[in-house]
């Protein structure tokens, strides 16, 4: 039987080498998988590359591997943490900042067998001309986003930007079964596709561990053949897994 | 000290809940526009009657409705700026990649945000002043993809230096991209490329205006 579902979280996630590329989902904390970044700090895994929209603005998540010094490179598009400054200033850190749309097409492009794209976001920009610092040395850029190449498409330029292949994809549900079938709520879906897309493995933690069939086929959002491992996180579930009309605004 | 600050008194034009009410006459019915923060975000309590306007955010949502008020918060629903929101009627939620098909593919009507400097090459500057911490989000995708980009802004900064320019100083988020400029004291249009003064706040003359803008620019007042 194909049975995905990992009660041990950590031993499920100890096959994670430190020195790992890793797509994250979530936006802030809406949607972000915290119980496998935690067992990731647990397990004591360092050196990581995150790709991942945001850092949040506080120390859970991706703030935790950030504060406790375990990311060697981060790409996204949102850091704000102030304590990720001051590791990216003082030369901890290297930040891979593109735009958030470029992220998001970079790790569905990644997960789809495109190599690259060319897109209009950033260009003739310091993100695609070279001269955004990647890192920092003495309080001075030591080294610099490389320049990125150009092309005109009907009289606008273009940036060709690379799909991210991650090594791993960290992903949270709503709901998922034994096959990997998730099912996401409301925007806590954002970039939990793509980053599940991008791992060559990837482990999605859900909310509810549903029989298969439980999420009709119309309604499942992502496909298992995405996901190699689920977990269930014991967080607590919202009260109804519908979004109902009662609970629109009247705007 | 700035060189114009000397000469150009502070003048009283539209309020900020002005400048979003002034955008918000010129919505189309049926617009779905994405909202930046500061001034934007006040720009849907201002829409004319009957006029029916879809907000987008970045973060997947069509169809954004205001805070769902207190206790009914949903973590699982916010928006870009991670705030709780609610949905209205006919909204919906796709993931970070279709949302940006939706604004690079240019299927947004518009979007509406702020301004550091915007340059008579219709450049904007709007998401990095250096020092200080770099953070980009969605703004360079929405000035991409966008066919109708409206900037809302103070006219002058806090210094009284004009932010409508010849040439951007700070980094820009995107070239020749805005079509049009609502400030306190004016609105601006780009027109084939060029930068065009259609109208002045009640109480505010073209040479108030021509005092705090350094930018060129004709006028074709309506």
């Amino acid at each position: 039987m194909n049975d995905k579902y990992r009660e041990d979280v950590m031993a499920a996630l100890d096959v994670v080498p430190s020195g790992s590329s890793i797509a994250v989902g979530g936006f802030g904390s809406s949607g972000r998988p915290d119980a496998l970044l935690n067992a990731l700090c647990d397990l004591g895994k360092r050196d990581l590359h995150v790709i991942v929209n945001n850092v949040g603005d506080d120390y859970t998540g991706i703030g935790r591997l950030v504060a406790e010094g375990r990311v060697r490179r981060f790409t996204g598009s949102f850091p704000i943490l102030p304590s990720f400054y001051d590791d990216y200033f003082s030369g901890k850190i290297e930040l891979e900042l593109i735009p958030q749309g470029t992220l998001a097409e970079r790790l569905r492009a990644g997960g789809s067998g495109i190599a690259a794209f060319f897109t209009p976001s950033a260009a003739g920009t310091m993100l695609t001309d070279g001269t955004f610092p990647l890192t920092y040395s003495d309080g001075r850029p030591a080294a610099h986003l490389p320049a990125k190449e150009t092309r005109d498409f009907d009289g606008h330029a273009h940036v060709l930007e690379h799909g991210i292949a991650a090594d791993f994809g960290l992903v949270k549900a709503h709901q998922g079964d034994r096959l990997g079938n998730l099912r996401f709520r409301l925007s806590a879906r954002n970039f939990n596709p793509v980053a599940a897309m991008s791992g060559r493995t990837t482990f999605a933690e859900v909310e509810q561990l549903v029989d298969v069939d439980a999420i009709g086929p119309d309604d499942v959002h992502l496909p298992g053949v995405f996901v190699n491992f689920v977990v269930m996180t014991g967080a607590p579930v919202p009260a109804g897994p519908e979004f109902t009309s009662s609970m629109k605004g009247a705007a | 000290m700035s060189a114009t600050d000397t000469l150009t008194p502070i003048l009283a034009g539209r309020t900020r809940d002005q400048i979003a009410q002034r955008v918000a006459a010129d919505l189309s019915d049926g617009f779905t526009v994405n909202l930046g923060v500061g001034i934007p975000l006040a720009v849907p309590k201002f829409l004319p009657e009957g006029i029916e306007v879809f907000l987008h955010a970045e973060n997947g949502v069509l169809g954004l409705g205001d805070h769902p008020g207190e206790g009914n918060e949903d973590p699982d629903l916010t928006d870009a700026g991670k705030r709780p929101v609610s949905l209205v009627s006919g909204g919906a939620i796709v993931d970070s990649a279709l949302s940006f098909a939706i604004i690079r593919g240019g299927h947004l009507d518009a979007t509406i945000l702020g301004a550091l400097q915007v340059s008579q090459n219709a450049d904007l500057a709007n998401w990095y002043v250096p020092g200080r911490n770099p953070a980009v989000g969605g703004a360079m995708d929405l000035v991409a993809g966008t066919r109708e980009v409206w900037v809302c802004m103070e006219h002058v900064d806090r210094n009284g230096d004009a932010k409508i320019i010849p040439a951007c100083t700070f980094p820009l988020t995107g070239h020749g991209v805005v079509t049009r400029i609502y400030t306190d004291l004016a609105v601006f249009h780009f027109r084939g490329g060029a930068l065009v003064l259609t109208e002045c706040a009640p109480g505010i003359t073209v040479a108030d205006i021509r005092a705090r803008t350094t930018a060129a620019y004709t006028e074709d007042l309506e």
